[in-house]
């Protein structure tokens, strides 16, 4: 159907999407950079005559810890993304490749465990670590992602394809099998891992719906509850200071997204269709 | 740690290596999710609110009060007409962008990054972007209602529409997933079967979609709506910071309503039991997929 459209008119189409598609980006950024009465005004322009970037973006940082947002950003997406490395790889591994009673029974929680949203588990990790007293804490935010049951299936449909005269090999050499977990299996998966990192990083830096029900604390905020508690605070009044908040928020990510592009789109494909 | 070569000797190593190998993720697999959700199932069925220190079964008690309560039926009913709007849209244009996609030469890279952007971004940032673009007076949304001629309202605080503002953001943001999947599905095609049909004589653009492509696109079409729905169900972030349910309940959506029973009231075993009921709509789903794709399967 598309190729009777000339291609000057399927260009066309794609442009026009594109640009709706990035319409929300632009006018992020060029909101960040007005002054209240540009914001305002009725005719939109891409750039601001009086430029007011600076007191925008030195409102977002002063208003609120948007500084420590981001860290708590970095700091819980990493601590999230480690622990599901160390545990799902192992396991990938013991699906993928090792013969033991328990293996199906195994892979069938995996694939259960798929099917369960993170919503779901909520309420009883609410409970158990309001009995740990663990709430309002970073260990309150990480542990309920610790596990990544995506990555172990991921990371078992890569582990088949590695072949098996390379696990024999190492044998042969005298590893055990936690040494060729880390030793042969982790080089040969770098790329699959990579991609499984993009994917937890965007994942666990834009999660709001745990850390909205675990945190109160302004200090341990991630980034999407700090804009959540900025914009509340200031109850829609300065558009400039939380548009440049929501651009610092959300660079990291497009940049991220933009470096790891590929990666990404192999690593949200491969899980569905194969 | 030396091995030996015969493979009796070393399958009990084998065996035990892999347990320990497996064991972390186990434990936390069913420390953070399956055993939750079996507590979810079983709270429930009790009275227990946070703090209480007696918990007492209750059987159906939470879903028969669920069953009077309005606000639930409500929540309910905006929770499946935003699917309901929200799919068919993300799909059908997934699947457009995707074929015009794979039909143009140039830019490639460059639509796809455009319209995968959203999906990669933060949702709740982006979300106050939307909330500027349904402004009453300055949003892009507005503008092009008005230059069009077409009434305009405040979106997100008219209780007929606000429901579907949050449809169009939702839609927006899984639209590049979509394409993604369909653009994979497509290149999954075997070229052999358009040479086939042009072979019959049959090359049109329209018979080659409607003989080929969309037969072929069967299970990555089914597999779309199920990844698509299942998120669409879990749509929480833009009503908790947009509307907050509001206006008049107009938005309120399962999870919405699960989290504002389960931890704001403190109902912790009705929040457990609307918990429940997502969980079946969401597994409901994944049958549906299932079923269909296995029928293909047998007689597609």
């Amino acid at each position: 159907m598309a190729d009777r459209l000339g291609p000057l008119l399927r260009h066309a189409l794609l442009l026009l999407g594109a640009a709706v598609m990035l319409a929300p980006f632009v006018l992020m950024l060029s909101l960040s950079l007005k002054p209240p009465a540009e914001i305002f005004a009725p005719e939109f322009r891409l750039l601001p005559v009086q430029w007011a970037a600076v007191e925008n973006y030195t409102a977002a940082f002063t208003k609120v810890p948007l500084a420590r947002f981001l860290l708590n950003g970095f700091i819980v997406t990493f601590c999230i993304f480690a622990a599901q490395a160390v545990t799902a790889l192992p396991m990938a591994y013991a699906l993928a490749k090792l013969r033991w009673h328990g293996r199906d029974t195994a892979f069938l929680l995996v694939l259960a465990a798929l099917l369960v949203p993170p919503q779901v588990p909520a309420i009883p990790l609410y409970i158990a670590l309001w009995q740990l007293d663990l709430l309002n804490t970073y260990a309150a935010v990480i542990l309920p992602s610790t596990i990544s049951v995506f990555g172990i299936f991921l990371m078992r449909q890569f582990f088949r394809t590695v072949p098996d005269d390379l696990i024999a090999a190492a044998r042969m050499d005298g590893l055990g099998e936690f040494a060729i977990v880390w030793r042969i299996m982790l080089p040969t998966a770098a790329p699959a891992l990579a991609a499984f990192g993009c994917l937890s990083f965007i994942w666990n830096w834009n999660e709001f719906f745990w850390p909205y029900i675990a945190v109160q604390s302004e200090q341990l905020m991630t980034p999407p509850l700090g804009i959540a508690f900025f914009s509340d605070t200031e109850a829609g009044t300065s558009w400039g200071p939380l548009m440049a908040a929501a651009t610092v928020t959300t660079a990291p990510l497009v940049l991220a997204f933009l470096l790891a592009q590929r990666a990404f789109v192999r690593g949200v494909t491969m899980t569905g269709i194969k | 740690m030396a091995r030996p070569p015969a493979r009796h000797p070393g399958a009990r190593a084998e065996a035990i290596a892999a347990w320990l190998l497996a064991l972390p993720a186990l434990l936390l697999m069913w420390a953070m999710l399956l055993g939750p959700a079996v507590a979810v199932l079983l709270l429930s069925f009790t009275d227990w609110s946070l703090g209480e220190p007696e918990m007492s079964w209750a059987g159906l008690g939470n879903y028969l009060q669920l069953a009077d309560d309005p606000v639930f039926w409500q929540s309910l009913r905006n929770t499946l007409i935003y699917v309901g709007v929200s799919v068919p849209a993300t799909v059908g244009l997934g699947l457009g962008a995707a074929l015009l996609v794979e039909s143009v030469g140039r830019g490639r890279a460059f639509y796809r990054a455009a319209y995968f952007l959203p999906v990669a971004s933060t949702l709740l940032a982006m979300a106050l972007v939307w909330e500027f673009m349904f402004h009453p007076t300055v949003g892009f949304v507005t503008q092009t209602f008005r230059a069009l001629g077409l009434p305009t309202t405040d979106w997100l605080q008219d209780p007929d529409t606000a429901l579907l503002a949050l449809a169009v953001i939702g839609i927006w943001q899984n639209l590049g997933l979509a394409m993604v999947l369909f653009v994979a599905g497509l290149q999954g095609i075997p070229r052999d079967l358009y040479e086939a049909l042009a072979m019959d004589g049959a090359d049109g653009a329209w018979e080659r979609f409607r003989r080929v492509t969309w037969p072929m696109l069967g299970p990555a079409l089914v597999f779309v709506v199920a990844i698509i729905a299942i998120r669409s169900f879990q749509v929480f972030d833009t009503v908790a910071v947009l509307t907050e349910g509001g206006p008049n309940k107009a938005t309120e959506v399962l999870l919405h309503t699960m989290v504002q029973e389960g931890f704001r009231f403190l109902r912790t075993a009705y929040g457990a039991a609307i918990t429940v009921i997502f969980l079946i709509f969401t597994l409901a789903v994944t049958v549906a997929q299932t079923v269909l794709l296995d029928r293909r399967a047998h007689y597609g």
